[in-house]
């Protein structure tokens, strides 16, 4: 079921189109990263999502309700942390959650718990907010974002700012949510560890449009290359090259992976007298997709 | 809805934002308290006699000789004149002016802080309302609920209405309580002046009519009532449209003593009485005191009052409901 539709979403400032035209579906169960550099359009596009920012153009449906004509009942289906979870600081957490609880029509007190219980957070939920870390404000931000019940959930850069052991416990938290309750999450991250870690299908945005959208795993074998270490380096290449492109590396060639063609094309080189040292295939990294996606349009 | 201004409320409190303005209030009150009971004392010394009515003609001397002096300018000579008559009147109908006791501090407090100390306090309350939801970037979680979001701002509009009256109610309160220890609490039933009207040719008391303190004061509470909601309303707007709570209350605040400046400078630009600010000293027009602009009447005053209230409203209502937050 397709819980988060958009469709030709652009936006333009002044003259400047900044988003040229985003079409993105998530479907229930799955999670779903948003992958591009810093200044791509991931946070206009979110704004846009969570209704922070007014599209120029284009629709956003959340369980079948249009976020611009049904502003209400399309956010009682959505959760949602932008950038950093701004709770009031001068206000206990349990506070905090009672304020967002008070501005879902029709609440019911005994979700409170189940979310505090949720997220953990059960022992210094009366404690001001001020003094909590910063693993324990994203908690409970994700503790707001899940008390109506929504069955979209977006999260901007979730793990920012954590360390090693909270990015992982966060990578956990958010698979079993969509495992366990079925939601949506769409997470949004610079970084592609992240992204090939925790979600199940990515798209990938650079300057204002989505460049492609697919599994992490359909997307990575498309891109799967073979190493090849071999002697003399010269000689193998021309022959490599009758049957593919061949790249240079320091001491490698490396060429397309082909599961069916592998085999005879080391029997190519082995009759001709070619000594192969070592053949590898490999999955390239995220990093490496990104940069030939987007031609070396900058990543961290 | 109910909900949404509990939330507000909710934040105000937890802010102790009211309790800073009731502890100012209340320092100043003593301050103010102590320095009227020395005046009374040095009058006291002077005359050598608590007795008003000495007191009053003392006075009405003093200003006629003022008056006889030909170097103070026309604008002046015509406040003292309106003065010495109504001093008269008073002491001709055997009417106390400055009826001591709580009521009347109370009343003189409310009417001398209406343009200034007042909007301080108010816009304390209401530069922050709106611009720090943005400046802690809870406006983000605050705008991503199942609430429209006009329903926000009148939550939070409506917040401001209910703190302005508590202010309002708190520094009667106060002044009343505290000034009350020095000079007693007598006095809700003592004659008051009502009705006074300066025009072209000075002191019109033929409208004028005698009323009980009370009556007098609750006219004032009402007054005052309705220039810090203009205000008020004008600091939301500013703190719709400015992100930073400082520049806001920076903005109010140079208006706010703009208008006390101008209002000693500008008799002869007259349509200077358009702004809001020469307009705040609606009181004036209840105890008789001549308007900074000859002209200017009580129901002028509150027009263009109302008109700055509803302009700010509609500004702030259309500014923040389209607003793309960043």
């Amino acid at each position: 079921m397709i819980t988060l539709s958009v469709k030709d979403l652009k936006k333009r400032i002044g003259k400047k189109e900044i988003i040229k035209g985003i079409d993105i579906e998530l479907y229930e169960g799955e999670v779903f990263g948003f992958l591009g550099p810093n200044g791509a359009g991931k946070t206009t596009t979110i704004r846009m999502l969570t209704g922070l920012i007014r599209p120029t153009s284009g629709s956003i449906s959340i369980c079948g309700y249009d976020l611009q004509t049904d502003f209400t009942k399309a956010m009682m289906h959505l959760g949602c942390i932008v950038e950093n979870p701004e709770l009031y600081p001068f206000l206990s957490g349990y506070d905090n959650l009672v304020h967002f609880a008070r501005m879902i029509p029709g609440f019911r007190n005994e979700r409170l718990r189940e979310v505090i219980d949720l997220v953990g957070l059960s022992e210094r939920i009366h404690d001001k907010v001020k003094t909590y870390s910063l693993g324990m404000r994203q908690r409970l931000g994700i503790a707001q974002a899940l008390l109506g019940k929504p069955k979209v959930l977006i999260l901007d850069e979730p793990t920012n700012g954590l360390d090693p052991a909270g990015i992982r416990e966060m990578r956990q938290f958010i698979r079993e949510l969509a495992k366990n309750e079925g939601l949506s999450v769409l997470v949004s991250s610079h970084l592609l560890s992240e992204i090939q870690l925790l979600c199940d299908r990515v798209a990938i945005i650079s300057k204002g449009a989505v460049i492609q959208t697919d599994t992490v795993q359909a997307l990575l074998s498309s891109q799967e290359r073979m190493i090849w270490r071999v002697e003399p380096f010269q000689q193998a290449k021309e022959i490599l090259g009758t049957f593919t492109e061949v790249q240079e590396a320091e001491d490698s060639l490396i060429t397309e992976f082909d599961s069916d063609k592998a085999g005879l094309w080391s029997r190519e080189l082995v009759n001709s007298g070619v000594r192969i040292i070592e053949m590898n295939r490999r999955l390239p990294a995220l990093e490496d997709l990104f940069l030939e996606l987007t031609g070396g349009d900058r990543i961290e | 809805m109910n909900n949404l201004i509990q939330n507000e409320m909710l934040k105000l409190l937890a802010r102790k934002r009211l309790i800073v303005v009731g502890g100012i209030l209340a320092i100043l009150v003593v301050l103010f308290t102590y320095a009227q009971y020395q005046t009374v004392q040095t009058q006291l010394k002077k005359l050598g006699t608590t007795d008003w009515r000495t007191t009053l003609q003392q006075q009405i001397i003093d200003t006629q000789n003022r008056l006889a002096n030909s170097r103070i300018p026309d604008d002046f000579k015509k406040e003292l004149e309106v003065r010495v008559k109504q001093q008269q009147y008073y002491l001709d109908n055997d009417i106390n002016p400055a009826e001591p006791g709580a009521p009347s501090f109370t009343k003189e407090f409310m009417e001398n802080s209406i343009d200034l100390l007042l909007p301080l306090m108010i816009m304390v309350i209401a530069s922050d309302l709106v611009s720090s939801e943005f400046s802690m970037g809870s406006i983000k979680l605050l705008l991503t609920r199942p609430v429209k979001r006009w329903k926000i701002l009148l939550s939070k509009y409506i917040t401001l209405l209910l703190a302005i009256s508590l202010i309002i109610a708190m520094m009667g309160l106060v002044s009343y309580l505290i000034s009350g220890v020095v000079f007693g609490y007598k006095g809700w039933t003592a004659p008051a002046f009502s009705g006074f009207r300066i025009t072209e040719a000075g002191f019109d008391s033929s409208g004028a009519s005698i009323i009980p303190q009370w009556q007098f004061i609750l006219m004032d509470f009402g007054v005052v009532w309705f220039a810090a909601v203009v205000v008020g309303t004008l600091s939301f707007m500013v703190s719709v449209l400015i992100r930073s709570t400082a520049a806001g209350m920076g903005i109010i605040l140079a208006l706010l003593i703009a208008g006390a400046i101008l209002s000693n400078m500008v008799s002869s630009w007259t349509s200077a009485k358009y702004f809001f600010m020469l307009n705040m000293r609606l009181t004036d027009y209840l105890n008789g005191s001549p308007p900074p602009i000859e002209g200017m009447t009580l129901s002028f005053s509150l027009l263009v009052l109302t008109v700055w209230w509803l302009l700010a409203l509609v500004i702030s209502f259309t500014v923040f409901t389209k607003k793309d937050i960043y």
